[in-house]
């Protein structure tokens, strides 16, 4: 196995370069770094004759919604707002998105947001269907975001919490007391992204070996692979073929 | 008369009687705390034939009962998340199919609504596309229940029945062949539609299919439901109430067989379900039996649902109609899975340069989506299936997560087996029908 820093940057892996105004502290940007800003072939200064190398696409950054965002999003923000004091402080951003709310928390806060979530009359988020990690390397210092899909059964709604992590210090709390199904979830974040849910009862690698270094699914931990032999011709592993971005 | 050295003896009404004492045995004897060392610790599996897969399960024992469980999961770990991360959108179908290996269909199906719903064209889904997809999805769903059902009669002692049960699965699975190509791992649903149209021949299969089961499922029901030892061996066995269950993430025949009635294609609707006719099982009692129960009415409200589908085909499209997204759809199945559709080659080949590029274009480069993620879910046989996809702008897959039933449920295992015997062990952990394709990922 090759550590993850062996190779510096491969196809489709945003560079690791921290943008201006990164600092803003909101998260869920996409990575400005990202090849897929980059212009059409994704290419850097290489031999592309046909002029299109220079062409930079136009991306709509996710901006914070407005008021009313229609359906029960308005519904969900006015009870959590009623029957949680700190609200202004916990939530940092409002996004809706395709048809879904996010609300991004401030992850020392999640603890207590999810126990609102749930308990409030007028919210009544009894199931927590998922808990995941997404790694937005280059987009922001914390760069590390958990993304947690909250079910209510009883209004039949969805909302997704986002709380954002720096690597330096991977920390929030465990939903775990709230959300008995967090457990292995969190578990899995944990050993994928390295981020660490304090209060966590048995935070272990689960998918992984006890013993494996590193957290596979960070943006900068590489596929790895081997090339293969093929009709006579050497086909490289995926991570080194021709990305189009 | 004999003399021992080693023992002394006395007579009793019995007999003579030896003790036997000397050399380190005192110090054995004085070093046991027969109270609390009669724990054993048992490794279940990873290959163990009763524990569907590579699961591992570390028992700790008190006689027959079980005092804490512990699965142990991983080894079937694959990193497909990880892998889709470097192949471009339409690829991804492929990878994600070899999730939950007895549900493929489901597995394509929520990737492609997730894609789908990233792109905005959820509305563009031709009706064909989407009737079959609700077709091939509840087809699947009976061939995985079918599965169910052998491995767990299997597993309690019912040899019949896994023959019974696979038997009738293969049927599934032939119609699978005939239109996919595959029998498993199929990459049929697609972003944008379905890689091919259902044949005619797979229609009359199916049609035969729905006459032949309702008969199969009595056989089940006089094999198993009225003998003893079934009964026995699942009623009042791993029980599980709603309360645990919501706590626990539990979805699916398990929350039903506990008696609440969530089914996400009532309850969240997509795939325009809500228009189809079908009832959702439950069973009060929370147990194997109730789980057994629900698991056989899903089947027989399945096979109304292919029905009211067989009859909703119309002749149409099944792909999205935009150029951009839609990958060539109609393919010839060759011996070994879908091939080249002929037409489209003679006209890339011998008609159309810019056909040629766009086709080129389309396949190596693949189409953008726009920035945002989404979360789609979906009713698999085994409870809610979740996408969680984000796209950066590109034509690859920024991150997918998906929120796999038989991982979330396999928690629930420690909350049935603590307190009961080993032999329920097996029964509880069949009844939540995990797959370790699926959990693993």
């Amino acid at each position: 196995m090759t550590s993850p820093t062996d190779k510096p940057n491969d196809g489709g892996v945003p560079l690791p370069v921290v943008p201006a105004g990164a600092t803003s502290g909101a998260p869920a940007e996409f990575p400005p770094a990202s090849p897929a800003g980059r212009g059409m072939f994704g290419n850097q200064g290489t031999g592309d004759v046909s002029g299109y190398g220079g062409l930079v696409r136009q991306r709509q950054p996710i901006e914070e919604a407005s008021r009313p965002y229609g359906g029960y999003f308005d519904e969900v923000r006015d009870a959590l707002e009623e029957a949680y004091p700190a609200f202004n402080d916990a939530i940092e951003k409002v996004v809706v998105d395709r048809g879904e709310l996010t609300l991004h928390v401030r992850p020392e806060r999640i603890a207590e947001v999810c126990q609102v979530m749930r308990d409030d009359l007028a919210l009544r988020f009894e199931l927590c269907s998922s808990v995941s990690g997404a790694d937005y390397l280059g987009a922001d210092e914390r760069r590390l975001h958990v993304v947690y899909l909250l079910t209510s059964m009883t209004y039949r709604r969805r909302v997704r919490l986002e709380a954002a992590v720096s690597v330096e210090a991977p920390h929030l709390p465990s939903v775990t007391a709230i959300y008995p199904t967090a457990d292995w979830q969190e578990r899995e974040a944990y050993d994928m992204f390295g981020i660490v849910f304090d209060g966590h009862p048995n935070l272990t690698r689960i998918l992984m070996p006890d013993d494996w270094e590193g957290h596979p699914q960070r943006k900068d931990y590489p596929l790895g692979g081997v090339p293969v032999e093929y009709k006579g011709a050497e086909i490289q592993p995926p991570n080194e073929r021709r990305s189009y971005q | 008369m004999t003399t021992s050295n080693y023992a002394s003896e006395r007579e009793t009404d019995e007999g003579r009687v030896f003790t036997v004492t000397g050399g380190d045995w005192d110090t054995i004897v004085s070093g046991t705390d027969p109270i609390n060392d009669e724990r054993i610790v048992v490794n279940m599996g990873p290959q163990h034939p009763s524990t569907h897969g590579v699961l591992r399960l570390v028992l700790e024992l008190e006689g027959e009962t079980v005092r804490e469980a512990r699965s142990v999961i991983g080894y079937l770990h694959t990193g497909i998340e990880k892998n889709l991360e470097y192949r471009n959108w339409v690829q991804g179908s492929t990878f994600v199919t070899r999730m939950d290996y007895l549900a493929p269909i489901f597995n394509e199906t929520a990737y492609a609504l997730a894609v789908e719903k990233l792109l905005g064209i959820t509305d563009d889904i031709t009706e064909r596309a989407t009737t079959i997809r609700v077709l091939m999805m509840e087809l699947n769903r009976i061939s995985s229940h079918l599965v169910w059902l052998a491995t767990t009669g299997m597993e309690l002692g019912a040899i019949s029945i896994m023959l019974y049960g696979f038997r009738e699965r293969e049927y599934i699975l032939d119609i699978f062949e005939t239109i996919t190509g595959l029998r498993m791992n199929h990459a049929y649903v697609r972003p944008g539609g379905v890689a091919q149209d259902v044949p005619d021949d797979a229609i009359v299969k199916i049609r035969e299919f729905l006459k032949m089961m309702p008969k199969k499922l009595k056989e089940y029901e006089d094999l198993l439901s009225g003998q003893p030892i079934w009964t026995e061996r699942t009623k009042n066995v791993a029980v599980l109430d709603v309360t645990g269950c919501v706590a626990l993430g539990i979805t699916g025949p398990v929350l039903r067989s506990a008696g609440l009635a969530w089914d996400l294609r009532k309850t969240m609707p997509y795939c325009g379900y809500e228009t189809y006719e079908f009832d959702v099982p439950t069973h009060p009692d929370g147990d194997v039996w109730g789980r057994y129960q629900v698991r056989l009415a899903e089947i027989r409200e399945s096979m109304k649902l292919v029905e009211q589908a067989l009859d909703r085909l119309r002749p149409g499209p099944v792909m999205v109609a935009d150029r951009k997204i839609a990958w060539p759809a109609q393919l010839a199945i060759g011996v070994d899975g879908m091939g080249n559709s002929l037409e489209h080659v003679a006209k890339i080949m011998g008609q159309s340069m810019e056909s040629l590029i766009h086709h080129f274009k389309l396949v190596t480069e693949g189409f953008r989506v726009p920035p945002g993620q989404v979360y789609v879910a979906i009713e698999a046989p085994r409870g809610e299936l979740g996408v969680h996809a984000v796209s950066d702008g590109g034509t690859r897959p920024y991150r997918v997560h998906y929120r796999e039933p038989s991982f979330v449920n396999l928690q629930a295992l420690p909350a049935m087996a603590e307190g009961g015997l080993i032999a329920d062990v097996i029964a509880g952990g069949a009844s939540l029908d995990p797959v370790m394709g699926g959990c693993d990922r």
